[in-house]
């Protein structure tokens, strides 16, 4: 069985998802730097998780990819996810 | 009927391509000889597992040193239980018959990386052989039972890297076979065969290699920290740099818990092949058993805490991990359910691989069920760390992956070298090992709650009748281990010759000869609307 | 018994096959380093203060300049994939090799910021670390040691990739109908900085 389709993503658009990410980390670099206390944090994965979005559908072709490899990439972030979240279940509550 | 096929009369075990003789097989990528290497292989090591648990459990036959010091003791369950859990259990079913039979199930020529998969087997090998020589080199053989807890595990003399190198490499090796397997049954089915045509065995292995692929990276990285701390000293779970060693433990359960689930859904895949094929009936609740299969693989992802009430976790986490326990418990009672339905008003054959399978229902249950007493607080601040446990993980994987693998091994015996077992002493050693199996592992239960610890050589003189039971049991089990394979091994050799489907199964595998012809079917097959894994009229 | 013809052992390529066999060794690498990112984030809880502090060792200038170097590295092994399907292989063998070139640079610069930490007796398990340091400093470093030395080596194996998809290329191998090589030292290099994008927020942006 093969692809359907050959999209070819043109130079340009990765240009342009480069010049996204560059904004982005400096973007991090300034939200940063504001003292917000434990919101800091937060808001530096915030701008990790946008920037590994555009990484993600762009660099690494997902937009343009079959559905169900989409769904198993989630899968996996959400797992990843639900682990760390029950093992704060221990820590935050010690 | 005819017994080889194809190519000039060459079948998967006969033929002679690039490589002759032993090279042939060690350098072969079909996935039938790679699945035998496993084999034996993985026969090899169940076997020296099982002496190291034999020399155990005759230490125990009497309180007080009865052939073995403390520190030998200590050596030996953790060898036993490395090599029992990383290079028998975990690859065990997938290894063996999903490589000999998942590729001609789904209908395909081999699987998706040939390669791949022999190099899978490589890293086995070579892992086996790294865990080995931390027993033969060095200072000694590692000492902290296979769990490797820190902080004990960083500060022990033993030889603590090899071993952990090696399991690292399994790992690899379970994580490349997963991968692979998921890629063959994405990819490679036959036209016709669609998701809800898919046999259970192969469901059983896909939800499996979800687990391999997902949890043995985090044991690997585990393992590999503690072995930086060990040579460099990085802290991680060092309490005297800040580290906490409860953090190693939900670490190696994180993998360790679904572990346990790569063990037995194979197994349980193999069951429900069985039972709908000896009963000659469709299976009762066919979607139920893959919606079943697919919730234990990812609930089990969600309960590893179980294996740690006493260790020091909040509250919070304790409550969690119980009440998810309880819940993973309930699509393995549903899989139940659903095979003792397929044998109501069934035309039951009753063969080596069915008794296999009912005993295989037995103990499965015993241990499962022996597991709620675990996974309720109360009642586990009671039995943790006794022979409690070990009899529970023993009905459950020795009981669950290991009756499963024989009942397997009987069933498809036929396909994979083309001869009938002797069925007299196939049933013989059946009925050895089983009785065996529960005189060893029942006392254990008893023992527990009367409050024998495990992992201790010695114990009060109260607990001295039942061990004697136990250790009787292990010699009774032995014996009909070796009947098993000594009537496997001849009947391999000099059985009669077997048909293409004796046991008048609907799965793909007996539509070709036995043994299967080099690239498995001569035509792809097409599944058609009315076919199915267990239409059975 | 010998026979005559040999049965070829068949080509089991497929690109699609291919691509999901490298996703889920992308997989894998996730959750091998998402245990890390778990002990950090269990350790950071514990330990606010002390990663604020050690943190201050860390050389932002030098971070950013290697998230950003990484960035643009994986937009040219991502243009060379399109490169290659328009046919421009010489085009496509230049952006890989930048691409390797820029991965050298980035060690480049973590060799010297190691140095840096080695000079002012920061290592693993040095005296300095025991007898100065408090307990979630030397947690700290441990974690940015371990974390930064792993992804350190997934560029080196990226690079060693790399070279044999600039082979493939070369030698004609890696084509339009088989470009798997190419797509997949693509697909492993951008993991690479998906990690990256989460080690430089977590090490190098606590102010």
């Amino acid at each position: 069985m093969s692809e359907e389709k050959h999209h070819i993503v043109p130079y340009r658009l990765y240009f342009i998802i480069l010049i996204a990410l560059i904004a982005l980390t400096m973007g991090s670099v300034w939200i940063t730097s504001i003292e917000m206390a434990e919101y800091t944090v937060a808001a530096a994965l915030l701008f990790a998780v946008v920037k590994s979005y555009l990484v993600l559908t762009y660099f690494m072709h997902l937009k343009y990819d079959k559905r169900y490899i989409k769904i198993m990439v989630g899968f996996v972030f959400a797992i990843f996810l639900v682990v760390i979240i029950i093992t704060f279940l221990d820590y935050l509550f010690r | 009927m005819q017994t080889s096929s194809a190519v000039n009369g060459a079948n998967y075990l006969t033929y002679q391509g690039k490589f002759k003789g032993l090279l042939g097989w060690i350098l072969s990528t079909d996935h039938k000889r790679i699945g035998l290497l496993y084999l034996y292989s993985i026969a090899a090591m169940f076997t020296t597992g099982l002496l190291l648990g034999l020399a155990m459990k005759f230490e125990l036959l009497a309180p007080g040193k009865t052939i073995m010091e403390a520190q030998t003791y200590n050596a030996t369950f953790t060898v036993h239980g490395v090599i029992m859990i990383f290079m028998v259990v975990v690859p065990g079913l997938p290894a063996v018959f999903g490589n000999l039979m998942m590729p001609i199930m789904i209908g395909a020529k081999d699987v998706a990386f040939p390669k791949l998969n022999l190099l899978s087997w490589y890293l086995y090998v070579a892992g086996v052989i790294l865990v080995l020589t931390a027993l033969l080199a060095g200072p000694g053989s590692p000492d902290t039972g296979w769990t490797f807890y820190a902080p004990y595990s960083f500060k022990t003399g033993t030889n603590l890297l090899p071993a952990i190198f090696g399991a690292f490499v399994l790992g690899f090796s379970s994580i490349l076979t997963g991968l692979n397997f998921l890629v063959t049954i994405h990819r490679l089915r036959c036209p016709g065969m669609k998701w809800t045509k898919l046999p259970l065995f192969v469901w059983t292995l896909y939800g499996t290699a979800w687990i391999q692929l997902l949890a043995t990276p985090v044991v690997g990285i585990t393992l590999v920290l503690v072995a930086l701390e060990r040579i460099f000293g990085v802290g991680i779970f060092d309490p005297a740099l800040g580290g906490d060693p409860i953090l190693y433990q939900h670490l190696f359960w994180i993998y360790s818990h679904p572990a346990v689930y790569i063990m037995i859904l194979p197994a349980m895949g193999a069951i429900s092949e069985i039972i709908p094929t000896f009963a000659q009936k469709h299976i009762f609740g066919y979607k139920a058993i893959i919606a079943s299969t697919m919730a234990i693989a990812f609930v089990g992802y969600l309960v590893w805490g179980h294996h740690m009430f006493t260790a020091g976790m909040s509250g919070t986490a304790q409550y969690y991990f119980s009440l998810l326990t309880f819940i993973v418990a309930i699509p393995s009672a549903i899989k139940v359910f659903n095979w003792i339905s397929t044998l109501y008003k069934g035309a039951i054959n009753i063969q080596t691989p069915f008794y296999w399978a009912i005993s295989f229902i037995f103990v499965f249950m015993v241990g499962g069920l022996s597991g709620l007493v675990l996974g309720a607080l109360a009642t586990d601040v009671h039995v943790h760390d006794t022979a409690f446990v070990v009899g529970h993980f023993h009905y459950i994987v020795f009981g669950g992956t290991g009756f499963g693998f024989f009942a397997a091994m009987h069933y498809w015996f036929p396909k994979i070298y083309g001869r009938m077992y002797d069925k007299a002493w196939a049933n013989i050693g059946w009925l050895v090992f089983t009785i065996g199996f529960l005189a060893l592992y029942t006392p254990m239960f008893y023992l527990g709650i009367m409050g024998m610890p495990r992992r201790y050589y010695d114990y009060l003189e109260e607990f001295h009748g039942g061990n004697i039971l136990s250790t009787f049991g292990s010699w009774v089990l032995a014996t009909g281990f070796v009947i098993i394979v000594a009537n496997l091994i001849r009947s391999a050799r000099k059985g009669e010759p077997a048909e293409m489907n004796p046991w008048h199964s609907k799965t793909l595998e007996w539509t070709v000869s036995s043994p299967p012809p080099v690239l498995n079917f001569d035509k792809e097959p097409v599944l058609g609307e009315d076919d199915g894994p267990y239409n059975y009229k | 018994m010998e026979h005559a013809h040999h049965v070829e052992h068949p080509d089991m390529y497929d690109e699609e096959s291919s691509k999901i066999g490298m996703w889920l060794f992308i997989f894998t690498e996730l959750l091998l380093f998402g245990a890390l990112f778990v002990v950090y984030a269990v350790y950071r809880y514990m330990n606010p203060d002390a990663f604020h502090l050690a943190a201050e060792e860390l050389n932002r200038t030098i971070g950013t300049v290697n998230t950003l170097i990484l960035l643009i590295s994986s937009m040219t092994i991502a243009m060379s994939t399109t490169a290659l399907r328009k046919g421009h292989r010489k085009t496509a063998i230049t952006l890989v090799v930048v691409t390797f070139l820029i991965g050298l640079a980035f060690l480049v610069n973590k060799y010297f910021e190691w140095g840096v930490k080695f000079s002012h007796g920061i290592w693993p398990g040095s005296e300095h670390m025991l007898n100065e340091m408090s307990q979630g400093e030397i947690l700290f470093f441990g974690l940015y040691f371990v974390m930064t030395g792993l992804h350190a080596l997934h560029i080196v194996i990226g690079m060693g990739i790399m070279v044999f998809a600039i082979r493939g290329l070369a030698n004609g191998k890696v084509k339009v109908e088989r470009p798997s090589l190419l797509d997949n030292c693509g697909l492993y290099w951008h993991l690479v900085d998906l990690i990256w994008i989460f080690l430089f927020p977590l090490f190098y942006l606590i102010h």
